[in-house]
């Protein structure tokens, strides 16, 4: 079966600003890819090219077997997207824009209409001028969501949605993706890809950085350590292979303790949780990097140039 | 760091006033600038020609003795008191149509500083900063006045600048300026009531059409004014008494009508939340209609509420023309000038035809406004970012663009048929001839189409190939009006008169037709048209 999505070198630049600057990225058909980076990295451009919105300057883009500009129509027939900046016709009703943009797909099927409607707690009668950024995300959502579309490309799609919505979508994602059928994510939050990918594909200015399964991408999946001691933790303390980035300083609350922070390689946690168990502990909290840290360390993508070091004592 | 949050909230409401006035100032200094030139050159220009033909005393008193039996005339302008001077005559002409568009203005601006900003949610993020609760409506009304001030000030500038007394120059600006401050206070009441800032406009500017209404049913039923005109603050503004006899507490009245609304808001506006109204929105339809299955019918929900309106707006006016078109031409018979320059504007020698020409011709250029704004609503729409889910569904940009382009050249057939027959019709009952009336009124009405589509054209090649430099549609628009207009009156040469598609109709009714024009227009149109097809299939989406 041929890929859903096959871009190669795919260049796009507004007047000075390059966007897109040589971008690979596949999707095969029938996996959910995610499609990670900071703002700004190009993740939108690459999208609105893929939905023919676009021109592109150069490379090739493939969507569906099809030329993503010239067949435009026809392909638009078979996906669904769901913009990141959901703006709507203010005096339309909900389900007036949701039928709508199905009809225009080419139909909807009622009954998963009114399901959906029903786990997103949407009333699909208020005009969409009074709608939260939230509930437009919704309407947007529900009419991808009820299409019977091969592909769905959703452009940070959960931006504006709270907790227990963001767990009804990833419920939403996990069924389309049971039934075949392909999903783009484009997400800045490396949890929900985590959460709902097989694949992930990392942009930053425009290029493609990382490619492939999370499994191939463990060598992100540090965790953030950070201990509250009492007091300095000595020369008896080394600190076990595998421990990136350590500081020592004084605690900031202004107790008389230190704050010892640190990244670990899934290996070494073991080591370090040891290492550990011999000094003063009072506090300790550990949670997976967020996706700017991932940058700022891996990428080297931090505004001067350089990945910038904590300073170690 | 110190909490200082005590000092910046509550206690200080207006805090921030300053820098949120800047603002207003800083996104509104060219529409605001536009509107002032407006007036400038509506004053000048109507100056100029009441100069031209009606130079001395004697004329206009002869013209004031025949005005003041004409009630359909006086129900356009007003009260006919002091028209042999020059300045009462020029305050009368124009008295009416200046507030009213001062008041278009104030309501404009008033509502995209107050319920614009709530709508959008701009103004969530302004009162997130250290500014008070009443900073963003003090800043609004503060940019509405200051503009009314200007207008007022700059409308004396330019009638000193045409010879008139300054002192009557002043007061006419002052009741123009005042006359405008009072819809700023009528917007401020309709922007607490409603939540969408459309509605809030619609009813302010409602509001502006019945006291037009009222006042002119007042002057056309009593000459020297009186009855209903006094229930119509545009009535008060007028009643001012600029180069006549200065009624001082009429100032007094706008502005404590004014104070009073603005005191109604300001009750309305702190027992609210931010993004409520005191009229809750209604619920709209659950499920689309079977009809609204298409980008065209998405087209047709939203332009059919303004093309109703605009039709609505042409039949009434164009009763309004054909209940005055005969007294008018008898109302300058006498003055050989004025029979000349509407010959030149009419081409014509039937001095009813050419004055039914020139208005007709500001039919036609109004209709090609709408034609234009229809056109613009492809480009708004991918501005505000509604174009890209609808061309991510199977639509093709040029049926995304046909939605839309329906409107901007079948649209404008409807008001300019409710024009002509509403003119034929009732300038048909004056004159005893209703259908042949109608028919050569309805045709001379449908012929302006031409013209109009040559706009919807160029309106259409800028947005597909320059869809930034849209703006200059709208300067090609107004110069237009300006060739039309004072064309004839300043004796431009030919070449520029033939830049203005409308030079080249026939000009109908009674002038001769020739079938060029009415081929050669449309086929302009259609070759702008496809171009601009061309230049939007081929582009980017361009969201700014």
């Amino acid at each position: 079966m041929p890929d859903a999505i096959a871009l190669r070198g795919l260049r796009k630049s507004f007047g000075q600003t390059v966007a897109l600057d040589g971008l690979d990225l596949t999707v095969a058909t029938g996996e959910v890819h995610g499609f990670l980076g900071p703002n700004g990295a190009g993740k939108s451009t690459a999208i609105r090219i893929l939905l023919g919105l676009l021109r592109a300057d150069g490379g090739e883009a493939r969507l569906l077997g099809g030329d993503p500009w010239r067949d435009a129509v026809a392909l638009h027939r078979r996906l669904a997207y769901v913009p990141g900046d959901v703006v709507l016709w203010p005096t339309l009703s909900g389900g007036e824009v949701i039928d709508l943009l199905s009809r225009l797909r080419g139909g909807l099927d009622r009954r998963r209409r009114d399901e959906l409607l029903e786990r997103f707690a949407l009333d699909p009668r208020r005009r969409a001028g009074t709608y939260s950024k939230g509930n437009r995300q919704k309407v947007a959502l529900v009419a991808a969501l009820a299409a019977d579309a091969e592909l769905l490309v959703l452009d940070e799609p959960t931006a504006g949605l709270d907790p227990l919505m963001d767990s009804v979508f990833r419920d939403c994602v996990r069924e389309v993706a049971l039934a075949g059928r392909t999903v783009l994510l484009s997400s800045h939050v490396l949890s929900e890809v985590e959460a709902l990918c097989d694949r992930v594909t990392i942009i930053r200015s425009g290029v493609a950085v990382e490619s492939g399964t999370l499994r191939d991408l463990r060598h992100l999946r540090r965790t953030v350590v950070a201990a509250e001691l009492a007091g300095p933790p000595g020369a008896r303390f080394t600190p076990p292979p595998g421990v990136h980035d350590l500081a020592v300083e004084p605690s900031p609350d202004g107790a008389d303790g230190v704050l010892l922070t640190c990244e670990v390689d899934q290996p070494g946690l073991a080591g370090l949780l040891r290492a550990l168990a011999d000094l003063d502990v009072r506090a300790l909290t550990t949670r997976p990097p967020t996706l700017e840290e991932l940058f700022l360390r891996h990428y080297d993508a931090s505004p001067n140039g350089q990945a910038r070091p904590a300073p170690a004592r | 760091m110190t909490v200082t949050g005590r000092a910046s909230g509550g206690s200080r409401p207006f805090a921030g006033t300053g820098r949120l006035l800047r603002l207003a100032l800083r996104l509104d200094r060219l529409a605001l600038a536009l509107w002032l030139l407006t007036f400038v050159v509506l004053a000048a220009g109507v100056a100029a020609a009441l100069d031209e033909y009606y130079p001395l005393e004697a004329d206009r008193a002869q013209f004031a003795e025949r005005a003041r039996l004409t009630p359909a005339v006086l129900a356009l302008t007003g009260p006919a008191v002091g028209l042999e001077r020059a300045g009462g005559l020029l305050a009368w002409r124009i008295g009416a149509l200046c507030v009213v568009l001062a008041g278009l203005m104030s309501i404009f601006t008033l509502v995209r500083h107050t319920r614009v900003e709530e709508e959008t949610g701009r103004l969530d993020l302004v009162r997130s900063t250290p500014v008070g609760r009443l900073a963003p409506p003090a800043a609004a009304l503060l940019v509405t006045a200051g503009a009314n001030a200007a207008l007022a000030l700059a409308l004396a500038a330019t009638l000193v600048a045409s010879g008139l007394p300054a002192g009557g120059s002043l007061v006419f600006g002052a009741a123009v300026g005042a006359g405008g401050l009072f819809f700023a206070a009528v917007a401020a009441v309709t922007a607490q009531l409603f939540t969408s800032a459309r509605a809030a406009k619609a009813m302010a500017t409602l509001l502006l059409g019945l006291a037009f209404l009222l006042r002119a049913i007042g002057d056309a039923s009593n000459p020297t004014g009186a009855g209903l005109s006094w229930a119509s603050p545009i009535g008060w503004a007028q009643r001012t008494g600029a180069f006549v006899h200065v009624r001082w507490w009429l100032f007094g009245l706008l502005f404590a009508a004014a104070g009073a609304l603005l005191a109604v808001a300001f009750v309305l506006l702190v027992r609210r939340d931010v993004g409520s109204g005191v009229l809750a929105a209604r619920l709209g339809r659950e499920r689309a209609s079977p009809r609204l299955a298409s980008v065209s019918a998405l087209g047709a929900r939203l332009h059919r509420g303004g093309l109703a309106t605009w039709t609505a707006g042409y039949a009434v006016a164009g009763a309004a023309l054909g209940a005055v078109a005969h007294s008018v031409a008898d109302l300058v018979s006498d003055n050989p000038a004025v029979r000349d320059m509407l010959a030149r504007f009419g081409g014509g020698t039937q001095l009813v035809d050419a004055y039914l020409v020139a208005m007709f011709n500001l039919f036609g250029l109004a209709a090609a406004g709408y034609a234009v704004a229809a056109v613009w609503r492809i480009r708004a729409e991918e501005v505000a970012g509604r174009a890209e889910p609808l061309l991510a569904t199977a639509t093709g940009r040029t049926r995304f663009a046909a939605s839309h382009l329906w409107f901007a050249f079948a649209g404008p057939a409807l008001p300019l048929m409710a024009v002509g027959l509403a003119t034929g019709i009732t300038h048909g009952l004056r004159t005893g001839d209703v259908a042949g009336q109608t028919g050569r009124l309805l045709a001379a009405a449908l012929v302006l189409l031409a013209g109009v589509w040559v706009f919807a054209g160029l309106a259409t090649a800028a947005v597909g190939l320059a869809p930034r430099g849209f703006l200059a549609v709208w300067v090609a628009l107004v110069a237009c009006l300006l060739i039309g207009q004072l064309g004839p009156t300043l004796r431009l040469s030919q070449w520029i008169m033939d830049l203005s598609p409308y030079t080249h109709l026939p000009r109908l009714p009674g002038g001769e037709s020739t079938p060029t024009p009415l081929v050669a227009l449309p086929a302009v149109a259609v070759a702008l048209t496809a171009a601009g097809l061309v230049g939007l299939r081929r582009r980017d989406l361009q969201p700014s």
